[in-house]
Parts: C-alpha cells; structure tokens; sequence
C-alpha cells in the first residue's frame, strides 16, 4: 500500500475524490463534502455531517423545561432568538398559557431584529463564498448594529437565553425603541448600497443566476423551507400560512423569487430574497413599535414549567425555515422527548440533487445560497 | 539611452581593472538594487493594500505596530511598522514540508518564480538612462521572463501532493498562458506604431507624437485589454482563481509557510510593479509629465517636465494602476474558471486581433 502511494510514476486519469472540510474556509462551520470529480466538474457530492454533534435531544431528557432554553440557543448560533422563541411557543402550546400582549409584541420585534442580523450574515458570507470580501465587512458592520441593541436588551451578544416559556427574561430597556428605529433609519440606505455593491454586479450575477436551480417541486420533495424554497417562487411562510405570535396583526409581504436575473430558483433567487425579507423584518418592526402596549412582561411566567401529560408539536418560521418542536411531556417538570425539526438539515439535503454537473467553485456558492448553519443540523 | 549597467562599466573601466571582476561586480550590483526594490516595493505595497482595503470597509488597518518607536499618526500612517513585523515574523516562521511532498521541487519552486521577477526588473525601465541593462528587444524580453513564474506555480502545485495545490497550479497555468496572448496582441500594436521594441524609442515616440493611450480609438482599447490582462496575469481578484481562498483553501500555495510563502509574496507584489510600470511606460508616457500634454504653463515650471523627475512620473503612474488594481481587488467578486477563459478566448482575443489590424489600417490612411 505505502509503495503503491509513493510510486508516482502512475498517473490516474480517472475521478478524483476531494474531500472538502471539515477544515475548509467555506464549509460555514464543520461540514465535510466528499466530492467526486471529474477535472473542475464535480460528478457526485456527498455531505457528511455529525461534527458538532453535541446530544441535544438527549440533553433534554434530562433538564427541566427552563433549563432546554440555553441549549436551543446553541442550536442555530447565528438565530438564537428564533430558537428561544419556537422552542417557547411550543411549550407554551402544551401548557395552554394566555402570554400578554406586550410580551408577543416584544417577541416579534426581538425576532424580526434578529432576522435582519441572521439574513446580513448569511448575504455576506455568501459575497464572501462567491469572493467578494467587502460586502461582508460591510454586512458584519451592520450586524453589529443589532447586537448591540440585544446586548442592550439582555447582556449577551450572540446567545442570548432572552425568550423564556411563558414570557421574556427582561422588558425592554430605556431608549430601545428610540435605538431601534434609530436602527432602522440607518439601514434601509445600507441595503440600497449593499444592491449597489453586490447585488447587481455583473461579475456576481455570472457566477450565481442560472447556478444550482433548485425546481420548487424538488424542494417541497426535500422538506426544502425558508427562504431557500421561496427562492423558487413557493409562497411559504409561516407567519402567514399558519400565523403565531402576533403576526396577524401586522402588513407585510412575503418576497417570492423571480427568476429576475435568471432561472426561477437559482442562487441569486435565494439570494435576493433574503434581501427583500430583510425590508420587510424592517416593516414589521416599525409596526410593532407603533402598536407596542404596556404591560407586565412576567405576568404569564410560571414558577414551574409543569405541563399536563401529552404531546405537541410547534412550528416556527426562522430565518432558516420552518423550525419544529416536538415535545412530549410525562406530565413531570421534565420532558419525556424533545425531537426538533432542523430547517437547515433538510435544506442541506438538497445539495447533492442541484450541484451535480457544476463546478467545484459553483458547489461553493450553492452551498453559501442555501445559508447552512451546523450548530442545528447537528444539534 | 545609457543603461546602469554601460554606465557602471564606463566607470570601472578607468580603474583599469580585469573584465573578469568587473562584470560580476556591476551585475552583483546591480541584483543587489534589484532585491532591495523588490523588498521595499512588497513592504510599502503590502501595508497600501491594507489600508487600501481597510478604508474601502469601513476599517481602520493596522494601527499599532511602530518603527523605531514612531507608531504612525492617528488615521493614514497608523501601524507603520506592521508589514516589517510580519516580514520579520515570516522568516523566523518554521519551516514545513509534508511527508509526501516532492521535496526537491517544492524548495526550487519558490524560487523559480521569484527569479521570474527578479529577470524582469533587469529590463525594466524607471526613468530615461535608469535602467539596469538596455535592450533592443526590451518589451520582447519582459512579456518572456514574465512568463517563467509559471513554470515555478506547476512545480509548486505538483510538488505539495495536495489536492487543493494541484487545482490551483491547473488553473494558475492555464490562465496565464492564456493571458499572455491579449497581452502580446496589445503590446505588439505599440510595437506596430512606434517600429521598435526598445522601452526608450517607444517612450521618445511619445514624446514626439503623443501618448499611445490617447493616439487612437483602437490603441485607447488596446490600453483596457491590456490592462485587465496584466490582472489577470498577476493572479489578482477577480481572477485570482489559482488562490481562491473560498474554493481552494490557498491555492497553489497551501501547503507552503514561512520564507518560502514570504519568496510568493515578494512575486506577487513584484509582478505588480512591473506590469503596471510597463503599462505606464507603453501606454501612459513612460517618463513624460503628464502637463507636457497641455502647454499652458509658465516657463518656470516647465521643470516638471525635464528628464530629472521621470523616475517620480514614472512611479506616479505606475501606483495609479497598482491602487486601480486593488480597487478591483475590493470591490469585485471572482470569476469561474470557464467564465475566464471564456472571457480571454472569446473576447479578448478576437478583439486584440482585429485591433491590430485596424491599427494597421489607421497608420495606412493618418
């Protein structure tokens, strides 16, 4: 074996496999991609997960339902409040608890807010994939924005523990909402340059429209959601199909991909539609600053979680897709089961299905339109 | 035009010493100023790209790094120092070569292509009478010697046994040859015009006539070819799919660190300065001030114009393009493989072809 290694008077001509990560500079994490290819042009992709496994699912069996919340927050690191919140509501669905006013509200600014800092990294990250450097600093800039306004709110800058079953951990401080729509003003102008930069760049419009179509049929096939499978033109969104929250109450659209730039479902469809989602999160939170009531944040909070025995399952739009939680509870203060449904995960499965026949420099930019996070699929 | 190298000898030459130990002299002399500009040419490029990039995001750069205990002002020349600690940090680096790796090839690649850069300085014109050895075939010999870096990208791809370093070498070689002929095709209409291949009958064409740039529609689009090529050629964004360090992690040069990696670098900013100061020098005027064009100033600063500035005229130029480039470098995002080759055989190509024969057409008729 070792002799046949060193002999390099044997040039094979046949497929590579190249194997991409978990050490890779655009993996978005520790994901690995065993590729088979054929010169530049990758015949076969598989991905291969499980590096940051950390026993989520079992952890939770072991905690009690206050105690999951800053577990959720590790899960998708770059949306922890989405996660707080889906996690919430589907143990507020199985204890049958009536939440103030105010804290819905508060919910839906906080999730909104963290929306546009989840959508600005994955728009940057995805420049970064496709090779353009500054508008991710620029993206990163912005971001920094919006975490200053949740350390503001409750100390913590990326896992935030904020959302809690039955409430939120603070009400909202001084100046938030003057900070807040402060925010906003400043970054509306900030997405016009960013289109300006990147968007409409003729070189990135090259390397992404008609890149790794993904059919909207393929998708739903997939389990696909998100703005991934509204990139090709699916209407899914669930604060509009199935609304929670308060999401009723607000007037927002759901940005549908187009096809503008080319194929309806190409990367630059989902890309951009994570650029639109981001006016509109801006929208939703002017409406609900307007509409804001007072109140008590803590009124609905138990002292102890301690839902009936039975089981519920609770869906939640992140910035990823549709977050699900599957509780059954014993009727102890500790769950029997907590399954989650991963957005990502069935996202990242459609990789393989679009990428085959491209090249290797446009499986990166697939992969960067799919917006992967590994803290959730591995969980 | 008397190059250093005739000069040096004129003045050797009244010491009456043996041929044999002059000659070694002025060239190690002569290599001596070479590797010295090369050395400050990559520290102060290396930290412009910095702060280059730093203000074009909304950074500030290296900010605390001082010489000599001087560490900059607040804003532009904060961090002075900082190029020169990595430098030094490069070459205290440990020095790695895998297991597998082709041992022989992978120390002789460094330098194969930083001898590539190094050859061509020794053509290169700074100013009238400032250059190191005066060819007749001056623009012949660089595009030649520039092209001998590649040899030394195969070596280093081949020779690291990484996946990745393969990649890059392929498409490093197949983009640089490619790019080679744009380039040929624009410098050979200069070449047409002017009837010479010499840096200095080229530059006084210009100074007779005007410059090439601005002498007709076909060489003001010869210029742009050129131009894009000469990126292309020095591997920078958006065609600097050799390294694409989203894609191939470094490129051909993944598996390489410490002094070997810093000879890559030296190459790289070195290519820079020569492409754009033969760009200036074929296409901007060389040595001729730029207010040579309009004769609307008084005599006393006329000055500006006279022989004694070129090397700042020259150099002027020649960072115009180098910070043009890093523009690029910072706003662009990179091309695929197929769309670059599509864009030199398909565009460039055809182009550069019928531009020469316009060219040709233009001398016949003006």
């Amino acid at each position: 074996m070792e002799e046949q290694l060193l002999d390099k008077s044997v040039i094979e001509t046949g497929e590579m496999v190249l194997n991409m990560g978990p050490q890779h500079p655009s993996t978005h994490g520790v994901l690995r991609l065993k590729i088979h290819t054929d010169g530049e042009v990758v015949s076969k992709i598989e991905p291969i997960i499980g590096y940051l496994h950390r026993c989520f699912e079992k952890h939770c069996e072991k905690l009690s339902y206050e105690q999951i919340v800053p577990f959720t927050d590790r899960c998708d690191y770059l949306a922890s409040m989405h996660m707080d919140h889906a996690y919430s509501l589907a143990v507020e669905k199985l204890l049958d608890i009536e939440l103030p006013e105010r804290v819905e509200y508060i919910r839906v600014i906080i999730s909104e807010l963290q929306r546009i800092a989840s959508h600005l990294v994955a728009v940057g990250t995805f420049g970064l994939d496709v090779g353009a450097i500054t508008p991710f600093t620029w993206t990163i800039r912005d971001r920094e924005r919006v975490l200053d306004l949740f350390e503001a709110l409750c100390g913590a800058r990326l896992l935030y523990n904020y959302i809690w079953p039955g409430g939120v951990s603070h009400d909202l401080p001084p100046k938030f909402l003057e900070r807040t729509i402060e925010f906003l003003e400043y970054f509306d102008p900030q997405i016009d340059e960013l289109n300006n930069l990147l968007t409409t760049n003729k070189i990135f419009i090259e390397r992404t429209a008609d890149v790794g179509v993904l059919p909207p049929e393929v998708g739903i096939n997939y389990g696909v959601t998100g703005p991934s499978l509204r990139g090709s033109g699916v209407n899914f969104d669930l604060r509009k199909n199935e609304p929670y929250s308060v999401y009723p109450n607000f007037d927002f659209d759901v940005p549908l991909g187009e096809g503008i730039m080319g194929t309806l479902g190409d990367s630059w469809d989902r890309y951009y539609v994570r650029v639109l989602e981001m006016r509109e999160s801006a929208k939703i939170i002017r409406q609900a600053i307007e509409q804001l009531p007072d109140g008590d944040v803590h009124a609905a909070l138990p002292k102890k979680v301690r839902p009936n025995a039975g089981e519920v399952y609770g869906r939640y739009e992140s910035a990823r897709g549709d977050v699900g939680f599957y509780i059954i509870s014993n009727g102890k203060n500790i769950p029997l089961r907590v399954k989650m449904r991963s957005p990502a995960f069935c996202n990242l499965s459609v990789l393989s299905e679009i990428s085959e026949g491209w090249m290797i420099s446009d499986i990166i930019a697939i992969l960067g339109s799919l917006d992967i996070v590994l803290g959730e699929i591995d969980r | 035009m008397t190059s250093i190298f005739d000069s040096l000898q004129i003045t050797f030459s009244g010491l009456n010493l043996d041929l044999m130990i002059v000659l070694p002299a002025i060239a190690l002399m002569g290599g001596t100023v070479i590797f010295l500009l090369m050395a400050v040419n990559a520290l102060v490029a290396v930290y412009f790209e910095r702060k280059v990039s730093a203000f074009m995001q909304d950074r500030l750069g290296p900010m605390e790094v001082g010489i000599l205990g001087f560490k900059g002002g607040k804003r532009f020349w904060g961090g002075i120092g900082q190029t020169l600690a990595d430098a030094i940090k490069l070459l205290v680096k440990e020095d790695i070569l895998p297991n597998d790796a082709d041992r022989v090839l992978m120390i002789l690649a460094p330098f194969i292509i930083f001898t590539g850069a190094f050859l061509t300085f020794i053509g290169l014109p700074f100013a009238e009478n400032l250059v190191i050895s005066d060819f007749n075939i001056g623009v012949f010999y660089i595009v030649a010697m520039s092209s001998v870096g590649v040899i030394g990208i195969i070596l280093a791809g081949w020779s690291s046994n990484n996946k990745w370093s393969l990649y890059g070498a392929m498409r490093a070689a197949a983009q640089i040859i490619s790019y080679e002929i744009p380039i040929g095709l624009s410098l050979l209409l200069v070449v047409l015009v002017a009837g010479s291949l010499n840096f200095g009958d080229i530059v006084q064409w210009q100074a007779d006539n005007r410059w090439f740039i601005f002498h007709s529609p076909f060489s003001f689009l010869a210029f742009f070819i050129f131009f894009i090529s000469i990126v292309a050629e020095t591997n920078r964004t958006p065609f600097d799919i050799p390294e694409a360090e989203s894609e191939l992690v470094a490129g051909w040069m993944t598996e390489y660190s410490g002094f070997r990696w810093a000879l890559f670098f030296l190459s790289e900013y070195a290519n820079m300065l020569i492409v754009s100061i033969v760009a200036s020098t074929v296409f901007l005027g060389g040595w001729l001030s730029p207010l040579q064009m309009f004769n609307v100033l008084p005599e006393a600063w006329l000055f500006l114009d006279g022989p004694t500035l070129g090397l700042f005229w020259v150099f002027l130029k020649a960072i115009i393009l180098i910070f043009v480039m890093m523009w690029f470098r910072w706003t662009f995002p990179r091309l695929r493989v197929d769309q670059l080759m599509y864009l030199c055989w398909k565009v460039f190509i055809p182009f550069g072809l019928a531009n020469l024969f316009f060219i040709s057409l233009w001398e016949l008729l003006f």
